[in-house]
């Protein structure tokens, strides 16, 4: 590679991260405008809605998908996304099929021992969503083998 | 510097010693199977914290790489480790002299032992239970046996110094809680005495013969071969030797335990109800061929795998390709070291063509067997050990 590609390269890559550095920058200050505004708001005895205010700001559903957490995108799931995800993953949401007495007990323990902060109204939105988007299936004893891929084996 | 942390979801580890501009690693790709030189066939279960788990035909080594083996993590990957000035220290209302080591200490004062350990997640096959249990939706590939070396905890606590009234160490580590909050544990279990003193129980610094990898607890890792995965403590700076059962994050309530006496499907347990998993139960995986195999009327079909007991070793290793109306031995071979898993293979001629499945079947020295169906619920989904399965179809 000549020394001008090389530099070309460079320079593009100099040029991408000013773009990133600079778009971080604003989500960074956005952030914290909404944050200090949710703060005045609700008498900033929430610290945690920093994290929520800054997730609100993509959207990008695709397919009915959340992109950036996979989460189904219906009634109530940014308030999934804005309660559940700043701690842990969505995959671990995703993962799992439970009642709502079950998801009640696993909100329960959370605030008791992960630090989640009271729900309020917004529990029962969480636990419908999740109830109603990831419903438990039967599987009985031992399911049939799934998705198999089929291949030739050659001695 | 916290920007970039945000986005990547865990702090950044050496973030100090970034230069300036300089871009991290998991920003312009965050993608685990390049930070943990995973294999791409591995299964992400989730992201934060980390858990990653095999599939049965990537763990057809005898001797697991990194490549292939399972990341249960609880919290977050610890940060600024170094080495040199990693310390370990033994505390406890029952040690004797309360004693910091560095690991060139452990080094030079200890003799080193390397053993193979066959290490399972307690929740491995947790998705397979009806009704769904709680967590990581594992199916069968939480389990590996690598080679670690390092010093027997045995040497180091008695060095220390062990009261009489001793009956279980708890170790702690540097991982970081979910919540950042420095004063939460994200786990700190342990193990009676009776196993700690075990001479396969060991401190490990090396897997596979090199440093151990980051996410597999670089730089020291306890390692207690055939009990949950979660009692072998990644990132251990400190060992507690208890004069009670240790009560540290995710020992008590329905954390790795299982109702002390069995239960339907479903029902609810007191806590109080519930006892710790010791021993893991035999098990094993057909590691080849992988699932889906077509083969040619009358092409003979060589499988082989892997069994393992616990504590136990593994006495008889059977298939079945009628779904258990009939069962033929498989050779098997006698384990590298008390507590390495053991290999297993047969060949197998089909009568005819048609759709088959492959199932295998491990029994314990004490007579115990895989069941085909999944056993006992349990309200965390622990110890399924039922009986692995291939599908084949012969054309």
């Amino acid at each position: 590679m000549s020394t001008e590609d090389n530099f070309k390269r460079q320079e593009r890559k100099a040029y991408r991260m000013v773009i990133i550095l600079f778009s971080l920058f604003f989500v960074f200050i956005a952030g914290s405008f909404l944050h200090s505004k949710i703060k005045t708001y609700f008498g900033g005895n929430q610290s945690h809605t920093n994290k929520a205010a800054g997730t609100t700001i993509e959207s990008g559903i695709k397919n009915g998908i959340h992109m950036r957490t996979g989460l189904i995108a219906a009634q109530g799931f940014m308030t999934v996304v804005n309660n559940c995800t700043s701690c842990h993953s969505s995959k671990i949401i995703i993962q799992n099929r439970m009642n709502k007495e079950s998801w009640n007990t696993t909100i329960k323990w959370m605030q008791e021992t992960q630090s989640l902060w009271d729900l309020g109204k917004n529990q029962e939105i969480i636990v419908n969503y999740l109830t109603n988007n990831y419903p438990i299936e039967d599987k009985g004893r031992r399911e049939n083998l799934l998705d198999i891929y089929w291949y030739e084996l050659e001695n | 510097m916290s920007v970039f942390a945000t986005l990547i979801g865990s702090k950044i580890i050496f973030g100090a010693n970034l230069l300036e501009g300089y871009m991290p690693l998991a920003l312009e790709d965050s993608d685990p199977f390049k930070i943990f030189n995973k294999h791409e066939d591995m299964i992400v279960l989730n992201d934060k914290p980390w858990n990653i788990e095999a599939k049965a035909h990537l763990l057809d080594d005898k001797i697991t790489p990194n490549s292939a083996m399972f990341v249960r993590n609880n919290g977050l990957l610890p940060e600024d480790l170094d080495a040199k000035k990693w310390t370990l220290t033994i505390d406890g209302e029952s040690v004797i002299d309360k004693t910091t080591y560095t690991l060139a200490d452990l080094q030079s004062k200890f003799k080193l032992h390397t053993y193979q350990l066959t290490i399972e997640c307690g929740g491995n096959g947790r998705s397979e239970f009806n009704p769904p249990a709680k967590g990581n939706q594992w199916t069968i590939g939480a389990v590996h046996c690598a080679t670690w070396t390092g010093v027997r905890l045995k040497d180091v606590l008695e060095d220390a110094g062990i009261k009489s009234d001793a009956v279980y160490i708890g170790f702690h580590a540097t991982d970081i809680h979910l919540t950042g909050n420095s004063n939460k544990e994200t786990i700190s279990r342990g193990c009676p005495m009776s196993k700690a003193l075990q001479d396969e129980t060991i401190l490990a610094f090396k897997m596979n013969g090199e440093a151990i990898p980051l996410v597999h607890g670089y730089p020291l890792r306890l390692v207690v071969g055939g009990w949950p995965a979660s009692v072998s403590g990644k990132w251990v700076n400190r060992i507690s030797v208890r004069n009670r059962i240790h009560d540290g994050a995710k020992m008590e309530g329905a954390s790795y335990r299982i109702p002390c006496e069995p239960i339907a499907p479903g029902e609810k347990v007191k806590d109080e109800n519930m006892c710790i998993i010791e021993s893991m139960p035999v098990k094993s995986l057909i590691t080849y061929p992988k699932s889906g195999a077509m083969i040619k009327k009358g092409q003979a079909l060589t499988i082989r795998g892997h069994a393992w007991a616990g504590d136990l070793e593994v006495n008889k290793m059977e298939y079945s390709i009628d779904f258990g109306s009939t069962w033929t031995s498989c050779a098997i071979e006698k384990p590298a070291n008390r507590l390495a898993w053991q290999h297993f293979k047969a060949t197998i001629n089909f009568p005819e063509k048609g759709y088959y499945e492959v199932w295998a079947k491990a029994t314990d020295a004490l007579g115990a067997a895989q069941p085909m169906i999944v056993p006992g619920w349990n309200p965390k989904g622990y110890l399924n050990n039922a009986c692995h399965r291939i599908a084949v179809k012969v054309n």
